[in-house]
């Protein structure tokens, strides 16, 4: 039934906030955030995995090149020193250079080579003292007998001391020569610049971290940090880079989360025997920037697509769920209206069965109680004193009779419905007609019946009988609604579309809410016992249905009510429908309501 | 002499008892039927009968099966249907096949005796036509 529409639109909005279309909504946005979700995150977490793997892979064969290379260069530059020592030793006798003259001119040829790396040389006998020297100090007779380097030195044909203050107060360090004399060991020794041979790590820098630098065994500097700064864990570094993952061509790489929390990337390489340890630092955030970077990107794609996925999913499934939500509210009402036609059709057949069974002995209680009627005229009861009582007796009796004839006169009206052979009519002629029919009970009850007709009308195929019998039940209804106040009634026609709509309104005490879903259902009936059979609404209801009409009605409490009948505009549509109309006689019209 | 000469039939013993006590009362000839083919026979058995009032829902033979017999057997008896409420449309597919009048059941006396005086006169009608025609026919031979 097509009534309360207001009421139906709330229902409409509530209905997607049960527990069933809630739950219904959130499975779809799970899956589909599940199957959005799933590829694209393992699809990027696989790809930036092996690209990490591999750039990975890259940066330290890039590194390890680097270092490797560099240790060369200073294993290079360590033997060439040592190379140039050597010579000099192998040239000239102890003699010759314990000259200090001879030395000053030695170490000039050296210098014309490689200007500043050499920045002394002096030789030192068995016992330590320097033989002679030539230099920027004045270091000629030093006693170098207690230094550390110089007990070592002696020892071995070759050396190459740590870096120390010494003597001159500044980082240097000694390459020195064994040479023998007469049994006895001299040393031919020459200080090394310390800053080109600091330049040869310290231009080893990359990125805004990485930096290079020279530890011995015991995790003393032997170049010159350019973060000075460094914590005490460095010291341990020289153990720590031998347990580091070794590559082929002896570079040790390790990588080490320091206490600050800051990740560093180690690349040593071993110098000297093993005595020092080229190493280099980088910051890992540093080193692996291109990949920070890249990951970064990608996360925020991932995060943005992530947010449209769950964004789109939300929205597509609260459309869905509505849509679902609305068929099934369609689907709901459809039910409800085939409930309601079944209904009627049960309604009917059962009225009709009763009405009969019900009639034969209305009739004969009636014959009887005329029977009595009759008798009571001829015999000596006229004289009785109760014959006023028997004769009310018996009027009354004929009363009910009637009224239960009207009773089942309805009903069957209601189960048969009345003659619905289709003709061509005109509207508005109809209308006119049945107020026409109405005028007479109007003016008795004060009413004023205003007709608004739309001309001109297009001829509508239908059952004239039919539709009187709804519009006289509709008068009458609004008739009664008024029922000696006096009113209006208004009935305008209107064409709108495809459809011609009849419009009823009175100035009447209007329907309350709780009324208006059941005004069309059989035998609902407000009014008083033996008034009405409730059946009038529920034919009209039933006949427009058939037409394939709508009726509908709006009620507003002390402003009065309008039923607005629609019936639509379509001849062929109406023809097939003949097949369902036998010829049928006139009945009675239901009047009344 | 009654007002008419009536034949009621009807399945519902009380109703025909006391309908035909009633009309009785009320100067009729009644004879009683309680079924389409008693009525027939009576018919058969008093020539003289001129109007048959009808129910249309009887069991076995029905008014409407009743009525077509009674209308090519004797077809100046006038009859009068009475219906239940659901057989109004037999009730007019009775008028179509020859019946006088139909009536709801429960109807009115008064009423129901008006309509049993008129088909009586529409009888008495038609017979004197008859006699007239026929009269006319010999007269006519003989001129």
């Amino acid at each position: 039934m097509k009534i309360l529409p207001k009421n139906r639109a709330y229902m409409n909005t509530k209905r997607i906030d049960t527990p069933f279309y809630q739950s219904f909504s959130r499975r779809m946005v799970l899956i589909l955030i599940f199957v959005s979700f799933t590829p694209m995150v393992l699809v990027s977490g696989i790809i930036l995995d092996e690209f990490r793997v591999s750039y990975r892979e890259k940066i330290y064969a890039h590194l390890a090149e680097l270092v490797l290379k560099h240790k060369q260069n200073i294993d290079t530059f360590l033997d060439e020193k040592m190379g140039d020592i050597r010579f000099i030793t192998a040239s000239f006798t102890f003699e010759e250079l314990s000259d200090d003259i001879f030395l000053e001119k030695v170490l000039e040829d050296l210098r014309r080579e490689d200007a500043t790396v050499f920045e002394d040389l002096g030789i030192i006998n068995e016992q330590g003292r320097q033989v002679s020297y030539a230099g920027p100090y004045q270091l000629e007779r030093a006693d170098y007998s207690n230094a550390e380097w110089f007990q070592r030195a002696i020892e071995t044909p070759y050396y190459i001391s740590e870096v120390f203050m010494g003597l001159r107060g500044k980082p240097h360090f000694i390459v020195s020569v064994r040479g023998r004399h007469e049994g006895k060991y001299w040393l031919l020794r020459s200080t090394i610049d310390f800053v080109s041979f600091n330049s040869l790590v310290e231009n080893l820098r990359i990125g805004r971290t990485g930096f290079a630098l020279i530890l011995n065994r015991e995790g003393e500097f032997q170049t010159q940090s350019v973060f000075k700064a460094v914590d005490g864990d460095e010291r341990m570094l020289y153990q720590l880079i031998k347990k580091g993952e070794r590559r082929p061509n002896g570079i040790y790489i390790l990588e080490r989360t320091m206490d600050t929390g800051q990740e560093n990337i180690y690349v040593g390489a071993f110098l000297k025997d093993e005595d020092w340890l080229l190493i280099y630092q980088q910051d890992v955030d540093d080193a692996f920037s291109d990949l920070r970077r890249a990951q970064g990107i990608a996360v925020l794609i991932i995060l943005m697509g992530g947010l449209a996925i769950v964004v789109t999913a939300l929205i597509l499934s609260k459309k869905m769920v509505r849509q679902v939500a609305e068929l099934d509210q369609e689907k709901e009402m459809m039910n409800e209206q085939i409930i309601e036609t079944g209904k009627l059709a049960s309604v009917g057949e059962l009225a009709a069965g009763v009405a009969h069974e019900i009639n034969n002995p209305v009739a004969i209680m009636v014959e009887e109680a005329g029977w009595i009627e009759d008798l009571l005229e001829e015999e000596d009861l006229r004289e009785s004193e109760n014959l006023s009582e028997f004769l009310r007796a018996l009027n009354q009796i004929h009363i009910q009779g009637k009224r239960c004839k009207e009773i089942t006169h309805k009903l069957l009206s209601f189960a048969r419905k009345t003659d619905s052979r289709v003709h061509e009519i005109d509207l508005n002629e109809l209308v006119e007609e049945v107020v026409g029919l109405s005028a007479q009970q109007a003016r008795y009850n004060n009413v004023e019946i205003r007709v608004d007709l739309q001309e001109p009308l297009p001829p509508m195929r239908m059952s004239p009988t039919e539709l009187q019998q709804v519009l006289l039940n509709l008068i009458n209804n609004a008739l009664y609604a008024m029922d000696g106040r006096g009113g209006v009634i208004d009935v305008v026609t209107r064409r709108k579309e495809d459809h011609v709509l009849i419009e009823v309104s009175d100035t009447g005490p209007g329907i309350p809410e709780a009324n208006l879903g059941r005004i069309f259902d059989p035998f609902f009936t407000t009014k008083p016992v033996g008034k009405g059979s409730g059946l009038g609404l529920s034919i009209c209801y039933g006949i427009i249905k058939k037409m394939d009409g709508d009726i509908d009605v709006r009620s507003m409490v002390g402003e009065g009510t309008t039923f607005t009948v629609q019936v639509p505009i379509q001849p062929d549509r109406i023809d097939t429908l003949e097949p369902r109309t036998e010829p049928e006689p006139v009945a009675e019209f239901s009047s009344t309501d | 002499m009654s007002i008419a000469n009536v034949l009621l039939v009807d399945d519902e013993r009380p109703f025909v008892e006391t309908m035909s006590k009633r009309l009785t009362k009320r100067d009729l000839e009644i004879t009683t039927a309680f079924g389409g083919k008693e009525g027939l026979d009576k018919l058969d058995a008093q020539p003289n009968l001129e109007v048959v009032i009808l129910d249309v829902k009887m069991p076995e033979m029905d008014g409407i099966e009743t009525l077509k017999r009674i209308k090519s057997r004797f077809p100046l008896v006038e009859v009068i249907m009475l219906t239940g409420h659901a057989t109004v449309e037999t009730g007019i597919e009775g008028m179509k096949l020859g019946a006088y009048d139909y009536l709801m059941k429960p109807c009115d006396i008064d009423v129901l005796l008006g309509k049993v005086g008129e088909a009586a006169a529409k009888k008495r009608g038609h017979e004197e036509k008859i006699i007239e025609a026929r009269m006319k026919e010999i007269t006519s031979r003989r001129a």
